[in-house]
Formats: structure tokens, sequence, C-alpha cells
């Protein structure tokens, strides 16, 4: 383990958590790696963190990176409301929320939706896995059609692409990856986290219990095999000088919220991530080709966020003092008096 | 044992006597069609009489729809400054034809009717005076604003009934003045509608009825019109409210309307547009009480406001913030239930389902205003209450009290600075040397500390959870360290029981006997106080106004031979909590008052059941 410090003087060992109760060889587990991984390179504060969840295995992960950060583990598909909440009650928190396929896109479908209208700024990472883990292998909504069961039932019904549906609400940033993929995984992890609003990553990651099987589309294997990367992802943070090597026309720079630099290195079809039409074009394309198409679908950084919408001050509501909450004596006595 | 609910007694039953003249002492009740603009009549009539010095009590009884159906609004006018429903009319303002006959039953005999001259006046009652106007025809030929006529209709009766009772002009314009207070504009034509009114009844009647208004003085003084639900927002603006979201539900959206209305004045920075609050407008109840919950959990004061089937929808959330300890406050503006109900009628049925809402063992704090000064109070209050115990606080009123104008005392500015509880500061963690742990009980009292996100220590972060959790918010399936979180939870409300507002106790009366009441009823339970005292049966009070349950209420009940619990619900829900609260040999002594019809309970729901019981033999 490196020792070396991050830019708020912190080692790696400071984002670990709690050991993992998951199943060796969870891609839940690979994923938590990841965001140990970009939270220490950014340099993120763990007490400026607040790790959210909901209900499942994915929302259990919280506890398994920066122990020291503070995390809300609440009630199944609702971790949209409670994100919500707290952001607008302290601004100054970075949200990173952890939620799961069914929490995400069956009992939370509608506050996941509403959060992307309302683009509150946080990082929504979905660790999607086609099944119901905890409960023992049910399907999810976002199981695909005819995939098979470990006990051999057949999934009869569309699955929910939960990237597709944030593009068409207009969600301000929509990525998807393999929990395998780590040099994918965390630049967009830190792309998110600077960006400001509603960020999504759906994160296949192969449930080895109980969706690791031939006749999954969310395995090891099937994903390794019918992976298409739209564009090979980098990430420079604002606090690092932006030295790109490049042939012109093949990279594309985008500039976040706070600076920091993300830049795509395009291969094989070009991509351009600020086109909805395009983002929903490629995802089609990958599903009638059965592939499953990696990287940053869409991106619009001029959206503003939810509490900017509401004009809310940057510093916390929670450290308002009686003297700012309260009218003054002679503001309540005139009220009153106008209910005469 | 049991009482049967009122019976509504048909009032050409009633054979009381009237008097010569009837001066301050009626019920004005106007039967108008919904969306008609009838409401903005009413409330001028209002404002009128109470400008005259005369307490007044009104009451909105109105259907769920947009447009078309049937409303009524009952004015009640005492001088002694009665607030609750009257359940007889002396003067009707029939507007709508599709209820003519039935509204003619509830006049009182010898009451009056004014009423659309049309109206066919088959088979009606000669024991009442009638007054009979041409309303449509008078808006036509005098009124000459198009795009309002329909509107300004209404306020010819107005001025028909400021006729009839002898309502000075001035007190009218007044009235018209303070409904169009952000529209003085308006002023002038509503003025004019009412003096059509005013015009034709005396060009055309003489008077035959005994009803007069007179100014009064010494009754309404000091005193000020507000609806509860308005109360309730200013409440939570003097609470230091910074986060509310909420969805739209009869009856509670005007208390976040209002909110809304309210930080526009004290928390938006005129010049920049800045707020110094969000309230939110969520997608669902669950929601809206889900974000109110994050907001608690980083540290907002912060609240929901719903009614019946959103408390339904919380009861998840509800469970997770008794148990991960999270602050928030839930206003309840109760409705008729079970499911859609009658959404536009009142009830005091969510009791017993707020204060154990959620699955598994769950006790909350329940707040239970009785008047709209303590609307205003148990708002304000219910944020400290939550910051400190650092739970769910529910604030129950109910359609009654939230929507329609009570007349109430000016509210007082709070003395009191806000109180955060125990909330750890990076400094307190430097001087404990980071040594805390979220659910431990240091004080004994069951109420432990907490951190907000966001503080700068690194022993300031811990999860929080709705899953099982030791003392240092560790996840466990520990069975000793799940009943000893338990039993502190039990230690925290006993903390809290003796620091919620107390029962309100009255024994002047000496009697042996008493009442129990809570809420709305109040205004009922004054009225038929007097009532009983009157015949001869004087009776105690008690008025409950927060669960858990004070040590006063068995108190109470062992001081009295029968204790008679009035609700607004059909299964006696206080009454089986007050029941499970006494000692055995005290239970015989509850009997059970019910009311249940969506009605504002009248005095004679009380009365009527009571007095025969009570009556004193001679």
């Amino acid at each position: 383990m490196s020792t070396t410090l991050n830019r708020v003087g912190l080692p790696r060992d400071a984002y670990k958590g709690a050991a993992t109760t998951l199943c060796a060889g969870c891609g839940h587990n690979s994923i938590t790696n990841h965001m140990t991984k970009a939270l220490y390179e950014l340099g993120v504060e763990p007490h400026r963190l607040a790790k959210m969840s909901g209900i499942g295995c994915s929302s259990k992960t919280p506890a398994y990176f920066v122990e020291s950060a503070h995390g809300f583990n609440g009630v199944h598909g609702r971790m949209p409301a409670l994100t919500t909440g707290a952001q607008i009650a302290n601004r100054q928190l970075i949200m990173l929320g952890v939620s799961g396929d069914g929490d995400t896109a069956s009992i939370g479908l509608g506050q996941f939706m509403h959060m992307i209208r309302r683009n509150v700024d946080c990082t929504y990472i979905i660790e999607d896995n086609g099944t119901y883990g905890l409960t023992k292998g049910q399907f999810s909504a976002t199981a695909d059609l005819g995939s098979v069961q470990k006990k051999g039932a057949v999934n009869t019904f569309q699955p929910i692409d939960p990237c597709a549906v944030a593009i068409t609400l207009g969600c301000s940033f929509v990525a998807r990856s393999f929990s395998g993929d780590g040099k994918q995984v965390v630049p967009l992890i830190k792309a998110a986290i600077a960006h400001r609003g509603t960020a999504i990553i759906d994160i296949i990651s192969p449930c080895v219990t109980f969706n690791d099987h031939d006749g999954s589309t969310k395995s090891y294997s099937w994903v390794k095999d019918h992976e298409e990367s739209i564009a090979d992802v980098s990430f420079i943070p604002y606090f690092e000088e932006v030295h790109v090597d490049y042939e012109p026309g093949t990279i594309r720079d985008v500039e976040l919220h706070d600076g920091s630099h993300i830049l795509l290195r395009k291969l094989g079809e070009d991509h351009d991530p600020s086109d909805r039409h395009a983002a929903m074009r490629v995802i089609e394309e990958g599903r009638a080709a059965g592939h499953l198409v990696t990287g940053l679908l869409y991106l619009d950084t001029t959206m503003a966020d939810f509490a900017t919408t509401e004009h809310i001050p940057e510093r916390p509501l929670k450290d308002l003092g009686d003297a700012e909450l309260r009218p003054t004596r002679d503001q309540f006595t005139q009220f009153m008096s106008e209910f005469a | 044992m049991l009482l049967q609910t009122r019976k509504i007694v048909n009032p050409r039953q009633i054979r009381d006597k009237l008097t010569q003249h009837i001066i301050n002492d009626l019920t004005i009740q106007s039967a108008t069609v919904n969306g008609s603009g009838s409401q903005t009549a009413n409330l001028v009539l209002t404002r009128a009489i109470f400008h005259m010095g005369i307490p007044v009590a009104p009451k909105n009884v109105f259907p769920s729809n947009i447009e078309g159906l049937p409303t009524w609004y009952q004015l009640r006018v005492t001088p002694e400054g009665h607030m609750a429903r009257s359940d007889k009319v002396d003067i009707l303002v029939a507007f709508n034809p599709a209820t003519w006959h039935q509204d003619l039953d509830t006049v009182r005999p010898g009451g009056v009717v004014i009423h659309e001259e049309v109206f066919s006046k088959a088979e009606v009652r000669s024991d009442v005076t009638y007054y009979p106007v041409p309303f449509s025809k008078l808006a036509k030929s005098k009124i000459q604003n198009d795009t309002l006529r329909k509107q300004l209709a209404n306020m010819i009766y107005v001025g028909v009934v400021a006729g009839v009772l002898g309502i000075p002009l001035e007190a009218l314009e007044h009235g018209v003045k303070r409904q169009f207070l952000s529209k003085p504009k308006a002023v002038q034509v509503n003025v004019d509608a009412i003096k059509v009114g005013y015009d034709y009844w005396q060009d055309n009647f003489s008077k035959t009825d005994p009803y007069r208004l007179e100014p009064m003085t010494g009754a309404v003084e000091g005193k000020v019109l507000v609806e509860g639900n308005q109360a309730a927002a200013l409440g939570a603006i003097m609470g230091g409210v910074t986060v509310a979201a909420w969805y739209p539900i009869t009856p509670s959206s005007s208390l976040c309307e209002n909110l809304i209305a309210y930080s526009e004045r004290f928390r938006t920075d005129p010049k920049t547009g800045e707020k110094l609050i969000s309230i939110v407008q969520a997608e669902d109840e669950l929601a809206a009480v889900g974000m109110a919950i994050g907001a608690g959990w980083a540290g907002a004061r912060s609240m929901t406001s719903t009614s019946g089937p959103g408390i339904s929808l919380m009861a998840e959330f509800a469970g997770l913030a008794y148990y991960a300890e999270v602050p928030v406050v839930i206003f309840d503006i109760q409705r008729i239930g079970p499911s859609t109900g009658l959404p536009t009628r009142t009830s005091q049925a969510d009791v017993a389902f707020a204060f154990t809402l959620s699955h598994g063992d769950t006790r909350h704090i329940v707040l239970l205003p009785g008047t709209v000064e303590e609307c205003y109070e148990f708002a304000r209050d219910a944020f400290d209450y939550a910051d400190r115990f650092q739970t769910p606080v529910f604030v129950l009123s109910d359609l009654d009290l939230g929507m329609n104008l009570w007349m109430t005392p000016e509210f007082k500015y709070p003395e009191k600075p806000i109180d955060r509880g125990k909330v750890l500061s990076k400094e307190d963690l430097e001087r404990m040397a980071g040594d805390w742990g979220r659910y431990r009980d240091v004080d004994g009292d069951g109420v432990p500390y907490r951190t907000l996100p966001g503080t700068d220590h690194p022993a300031a972060g811990y999860f929080t959870r709705g899953s099982g959790h030791d003392e240092s918010a560790r996840y466990t399936e520990s069975a000793d360290a799940y009943a000893r979180n338990m039993d502190r939870l039990v230690r925290k409300l006993e903390t809290a029981r003796p620091t919620l507002p107390a029962p309100v106790v009255d024994e002047s009366t000496k009697s042996s006997v008493g009442v129990i009441a809570f809420g709305s009823t109040h205004a009922a339970i004054l009225e038929a106080r007097e009532a009983l005292a009157a015949a001869g049966s004087p009776v105690d009070y008690l008025r409950l106004r927060a669960l858990p349950l004070s040590d006063e209420v068995a108190a109470f009940v062992s001081r009295h031979e029968r204790v008679y619990v009035v609700e607004q619900n059909r299964d006696g829900q206080v009454y089986d909590l007050v029941r499970l609260a006494l000692p055995a040999q005290l239970v015989e002594r509850l009997h059970s008052i019910r009311h249940y019809n969506g009605q504002p309970i009248p005095a004679a729901a009380i009365t009527e059941p009571l007095l025969p019981k009570e009556a004193v033999t001679a």
C-alpha cells in the first residue's frame, strides 16, 4: 500500500472503510476500490463527503470506503430523497450516492427520475448486476429480455436501461462502465464528482453468486466479450495543469464546473457527448448489436444544479443563526397586525 | 362504556321559542356553488362583522371539487365568542338551486331565508321569514363589469345580509379593503356590488325578523383572525425552518403555500433573490419526508406537511427517522379517512396511527394544538423538540383548525433562542480527543450526541443506518445491542415526556365529572361546559396537548368519578390510549364520546349524550 500523501495530506489508507461483507469476487467490491482510488486521488476531504445509499448489496458498500466520512444507509429506493434533502441543507457537502439496479430501476425509479429532473448536485453510482442478490437471485428490472436465472428461469420482460432513462430526462451527466474496468471507472467517478449536477454512472457489476453464468448478460464473461468502449476517458482535476499529448481531432476536452477537464480519446466511432440524440443512438445501436457500450454517453455542463435553481446560498443552510432565521420583533408585530 | 355518536336532529322538530330581538347571537349559512367566487363574499362579511367588534367563528364546508358542486359557509356570531360549529341556522342565504330544499330544512323555526327569487316556493316552510331577491337580474342589470359579474354577484348577497342585520356601510368597506389588501383596485367594484344588494333590500323590504347586529366593545380588541395553517407556517418560520419538502394534499397544502409566501417576505433577499430556506414540492409524500429527513440529518431545521394518505405513505421513513434518530417535523392536517375518505372534511382519526407510525416498536412525540395560537407555538417548538430529542415530531392539526379562520389573541414573539440539542462541534470533538459514540447514552437521559456531516474532525463521521447498530453506529445483529438500543429509545422518550406541552387542567367546578379532549374539539368543549354548568351539571376539563400521555391524565381521572373522553373519530383512539395508561381500578371511570361525520364537532354533540347521564336528580 502506497504511503504517498494526496494533496490534502492524506494517505490512501485514510480512504479505506470497514471490511466488505459481500461475496468474494463481487463486482461491487471492485467498484468500492475504484471509488476509494478516485476519492484519494482527487483529494476529497473526508469530512465533506456524504455517502448515501438505499437498500441492497450495493447500498451496503458505503460502509466499505472512507470510514471517517458521514454515511446514510436509508430505505429501499429512497436514496435520492435523502440526498436531495442533505444537499440543500449543506451545499458544501460532496454527495456520493451508491445504489443498485433494484434500488434504482424498480422501487426507486420515481425518485431516480425526479432527482435527475431537479439536477441535484450528486454522483449517483448504480452497481448494476441485473439481479436481487440479498434476496437470493430474483430478476431485477435491468435484466435483459431472455437472460436466464441461475435456476433456469428466463426473463420475459423488457429491461429498463437507467442510462437511456436518464438521457431522456435530460440528465446532465450520463456514463456507463464495467466494474472490471478501473481504467475507465476511476476517471468517470472523478469527473462525476467534479460535475455540478446529477451525474449518473451505471456500472455493470456481475453478481458472482446469482448472475455470473452463461445465460446472464451481466456476467464477467459476457461483458468481456461484448464491451464496446465509445471513448477512452481520462480526467485532469482542476489542481493539475492540463498537458495533453494528442493528435488534433482525436481528443475532446470538456471543462467541468470546478475547472477540471475530462478528456475523451475517441475509439472507433466518434461520439459527441454533448449530443443527446447521438447518446441515445449509441445506446440503441449497441443494444441491437448485442454490445455493451461504455464511456461517457452524455454531458451538459451548462445546466444549473438544484440548489442554484432554488437560490439558496453557498454557505450551508444548517449554519444560519437565530437572527437570520427569525423576523425581528418589529417585523413580527407588523405582520401580526395585518391579520386584524 | 361507549356512547353512541350523536344523530343530527331534524331542525323542524326543534321548537325553541324566539325572543323578540336576537342581537349578535346568530348563525348565517350561505349555500353557494363551488368555484363561483362566494368565498370572497363570505370573508368580506366575516371581516365586516368582526370589525363591528362582534366575535365571529366561520366554518367553510366545501366539496372536493374545483367548480360546480355545492358548498356552504357557516358564519357563527356570538357575544361570548363561541368558536365551535353551531348546528342550527338562523339566516340562510340560498344561492344554489341544487340544494335549495335541503338547505331550507336546516333553518330553525323563526329563522330568515334570503334566496334567489326564482327558486320554487312550492312545498316550502311557513315558519321562516323569506326575503326573495332577484340576484341574477340585479347582477345583469347593475354590474357593468362583464368579466367579474359572476364573482361580484356574490357581493350582492353581502349587501342584502347587511341590510337585514344592520351592518353599517363603513364596516363593509373595511371588510372589502381588508380582503383585497393586495388588490386595492378591486375595492370599489366590490363595494359597489354590495351597495346593489343593500339598496335592493332597503327599497323592497321592511324588517319582519328578530335578528340584529349591533357594534360591541370588549370582545375582539387585540384579537386577529388567523387560519391554523397560517399560524403553523408562521410558527415554522419562527422555529427556524430551513428545509421544507411537501406534496400537495388537502387540507395541508395551504400550510406550505403560506410558508412560501412568508419566506418571500422574511427569508428572501430582495436584491439578490437569495433564499435562506428551501421549500421543495416533492414528487410524492415518500420523497417529501425523505428530503426532510435527509435535511434534518445534515443539520437543517426540516419539516414536511401532509394529511392522512400522506401519513400512510410516510410510515417507513418515520420508522427510519425514529430508529436512526434523525430530527424532522411532520405536520398532519387531519381529514376524514380511511383511504381517500372525505378529503375536505375534518377528523381526529390519525392520532393512534401517527403515535406509532412505522412497523416495529415505535413511539413518536405527537403535539396536539387545540387553538390557532397553539398551531403557531407548537409548530415553532416542534423544531426544538425534534433537535433536542433527535426524533420525528408530529404536529396533529386538522381541517377545521387548519383551514378555517379563528379569532385569536395576537401571537407572541419567541423569548427563547432556537435549541439545536446535543450537537458536537469540531472543538467539542477536539476536547474529547475524538472519543464519542453516536448512540452512547452519556448523560443517562437516553439522548445521545450527534455530529453533523461537514464537521471537520476525523472522528466526526459515522454511518447512519436503519439496520441494527451499536453505540458507535456500527452494523450489528447482536441481540444485546439491539435490546440495549431499544431500551435507550424508551428512556429518551421518557426524558421527552415531561418536557412536552402539559395538559391544561381546569378543576374549578369541583365536579365529580370530568371531560378529556384535545385539538379542535376544544372549542366545542368550552361551549358545552357553559351549557352543562347552566343546566346544573358542571364538568371539569383536562385538555391533552401531547403524546406520549402526561402523568397528569391518570391523576385527573383519579380525582373524578366519571371522565368522558371526547374526540372526533369513530373508534375512541385517545380513549383507548388513556385506558391503557390507567391503573386497572380507574379504567371503569372512563367513558367515550365520539363524533365522526366530518363536520366540526358542535357543543350539542357533547351536551346531548352527557346531560342525560349527568343530570342532577332533584
